[in-house]
């Protein structure tokens, strides 16, 4: 009981950070799931919400500023898809990984242009940003509504998923993509709604990761990117639970280990996991093993 | 062609490329536009050697690995630690005490060492990562490379590694040609392993790794050999940045920096080394001279041309290398290679191209008809 009571605050902002890294690491599983694809923008396309955050709320009303946010990462996570993903859909796989890291190259030097290389600070969302008292422990509503809210918007995507015509067709497609085009699945629209539903994701995601983390820079998207990505391979790439389980883990890890005095060893720390998860078990917690076939 | 013939018109053609070189550097004053000329030529030699040694892995071997900027970061370090001269090291190391160590090797042999200890890393680090398929092994090298870049920043380490501060006042190159002969000898050297058995084998192991095992290929055994090999090669490549930078600072070696020679492969065409070659040449040349007009406000007349400020370049830049991965995946080269009979085709296509353009037109008519 002593090391939880001492670590309680690095605890607490592990499970909000955890909760952050899973909204983002269920974009990269699902995406994975589908297309075969690391997508390498995804973190940048979080990076891009958060600035649009900053921007947003210097045009318009917070309460317009947010839901604004949200429907503008969900239409350029559709478009990205639409130019850079689908006219590769017959490439072979390397030539779409890369085209995702010509993205994130793209969308990296578009926020360098736009801000001028200036960190900006995101706005404070009233409510969300003011501090409470947890078990002794002060901190900001948002560490307590994170994982909150997202537990509630997994139970939602799961029953979207499991209960719904599109979510059966996803699976369909994860399973087998030949098979279920065959089938008279639309692709296309399946892997859009793919991408949708990643990108509203990881827009609520930075909303609540730079409220508590403030500084937006164009380099902002590619840590928590790739540490969502551990997380979905943690969990098993293409398993949803799997991907928030993982991503809480690596958040309370990588803050207890900040707590040690071990700043530059918390990133670290998440890919020697990563690595040790690899060797041990490459399927993650609840992936599917695949065996080659000749 | 005779193969003797070709061996004399190539080390023509190098001996007089050098020369240009040599030429250009005593006439050039540095202070004009076209200094610019041997910042793209040092910088593009090295960009060009770590782009051979990456293809060497994933164009050659078809393994997806992603570690390239670790390795170019050990090397750095290797160099920068070792020659920094001792009466130096006071001013350097100044939060460390002057560091550990109180001697200094001269360059060239610090910059083979620099190559061995990549070397040495790679082989430990391949040892689990190897094992790994695909997408796994990408993220798995990925990851080795940020832990090495968390370990060269740690405080601990800082009589050794200067922590996260800037390691400066090494030795550094006073000619353009010093990294141009140096990347070529190296590249030489992969071009050698490449036409070897053992290259043989990494090209049926990217075909198809178990018809390759059925062959008899041990497939670990290879894939750790080219693994090494190229991280030698990155790792003389971050000591030959090292030199170009004249200092180095870990941070620099980010996974940003591995997808920019990731990009360099594929623009230059996975699996040619002629194709690495060249496409580093344009892509620092590109970015650091042709484009940089784009950063400055420009003016066409009274006219002033809208959006150009400091950033604009790399983002026309980076449209461009979509365009690039988009419509030609192939890339510059695809798997072919420059040759002499090549070069000399394409002369003698170049006169006939007008009536090969009207042949296909009007093949083209005739379809639509």
């Amino acid at each position: 009981m002593d090391f939880i009571r001492d670590n309680l605050p690095y605890i607490l902002a592990g499970i909000s950070v955890g909760g952050q890294y899973a909204l983002i690491a269920i974009g990269y599983t699902m995406v994975y799931g589908i297309l075969r694809l690391i997508n390498f923008a995804h973190g940048d396309m979080f990076m891009i919400a958060g600035l649009m955050g900053v921007y947003a709320v210097t045009w318009m009303p917070l309460y317009l500023a947010i839901p604004f946010v949200i429907i503008f990462t969900v239409v350029l996570g559709f478009l990205i898809e639409r130019a850079a993903y689908r006219p590769l859909r017959n490439a072979p796989r390397m030539s779409v990984m890369i085209s995702a890291i010509g993205v994130s190259y793209l969308l990296q030097n578009l926020a360098l242009y736009v801000t001028g290389g200036l960190t900006k600070t995101y706005p404070t969302i009233p409510w969300i940003s003011s501090t409470i008292t947890v078990f002794g422990a002060t901190t900001k509503v948002v560490t307590v509504i994170t994982p909150i809210l997202t537990i509630a918007l997994v139970v939602l995507l799961m029953i979207l998923i499991h209960k719904t015509k599109i979510g059966m067709a996803m699976r369909a497609v994860s399973r087998d993509f030949e098979t279920s085009r065959l089938m008279g699945i639309q692709i296309d629209s399946v892997i859009s709604m793919t991408f949708i539903i990643g990108s509203f994701l990881a827009a609520v995601g930075s909303i609540l990761y730079f409220s508590n983390y403030t500084g937006v820079m164009p380099t902002a998207g590619a840590m928590p990117g790739l540490k969502a990505f551990v997380a979905a391979v943690f969990g098993g790439i293409g398993s949803i639970p799997g991907a928030v389980i993982g991503a809480f883990i690596i958040g309370i890890c990588e803050n207890i280990i900040k707590g040690m005095g071990l700043t530059t060893f918390s990133d670290a720390f998440t890919f020697a996991f990563l690595i040790i998860i690899l060797i041990v078990r490459p399927s993650g917690l609840f992936g599917e093993k695949n065996i080659d076939k000749v | 062609m005779t193969k003797h013939r070709k061996w004399l018109l190539s080390c023509i053609a190098i001996a007089a490329f050098l020369a240009v070189v040599f030429l250009l550097e005593q006439t050039i004053p540095k202070s004009s536009n076209w200094s610019m000329l041997f910042t793209v030529l040092e910088k593009g030699s090295i960009y060009a050697l770590v782009a051979v040694s990456m293809n060497l892995v994933n164009g050659f071997t078809g393994l997806f690995s992603l570690g390239q900027a670790g390795f170019m970061l050990i090397g750095a370090y290797t160099y920068a630690i070792f020659t920094i001269p001792p009466e130096q090291r006071a001013s350097v190391y100044q939060y460390f005490d002057g560091g550990i160590i109180t001697f200094m090797l001269p360059a060239i042999p610090s910059i083979l060492l620099a190559g061995i200890v990549a070397a040495f890393f790679a082989f430990l680090i391949g040892l689990p990562v190897l094992r790994l398929k695909s997408d796994y092994l990408a993220i798995a090298s990925l990851g080795f490379a940020e832990i090495l870049r968390a370990i060269f920043q740690w405080d601990k380490l800082g009589p050794i590694t200067n922590g996260s501060n800037l390691l400066r006042k090494f030795t550094t190159y006073h000619t353009s040609l010093y990294p141009i002969i140096a990347a070529g000898i190296c590249i030489a050297i992969m071009l050698l392993v490449i036409n070897s058995s053992y290259g043989r084998a990494f090209k049926a192991i990217r075909e198809d790794e178990i018809a390759a095992e059925a062959m008899g290929i041990n497939l670990f055994k290879h894939k750790e050999m080219s693994f090494v090999i190229s991280s030698f090669f990155a790792g003389i490549g971050g000591a030959l940045l090292a030199m170009f930078q004249t200092t180095i600072q870990a941070s620099v070696f980010r996974a940003a920096l591995t997808y920019e020679f990731l990009l360099i492969v594929v623009i230059g065409g996975m699996g040619s080394v002629t194709g690495s070659i060249i496409a580093s040449y344009l892509f620092i040349a590109c970015r650091e001279w042709w484009l940089r007009f784009l950063d400055s406000e420009q003016y066409i007349g009274d006219f002033k041309v809208p959006l150009l400020r400091a950033g604009f370049r790399n983002v026309v830049f980076s449209v461009v290398i979509m365009i690039i991965v988009l419509f030609f995946s192939q890339g510059i080269m695809g798997t072919k290679e420059f040759s002499w009979q090549g070069l000399g085709g394409l002369i003698r296509k170049i006169p006939t191209i007008p009536a090969r353009l009207r042949r296909k037109f009007k093949k083209e008519a005739q379809v639509n008809e």
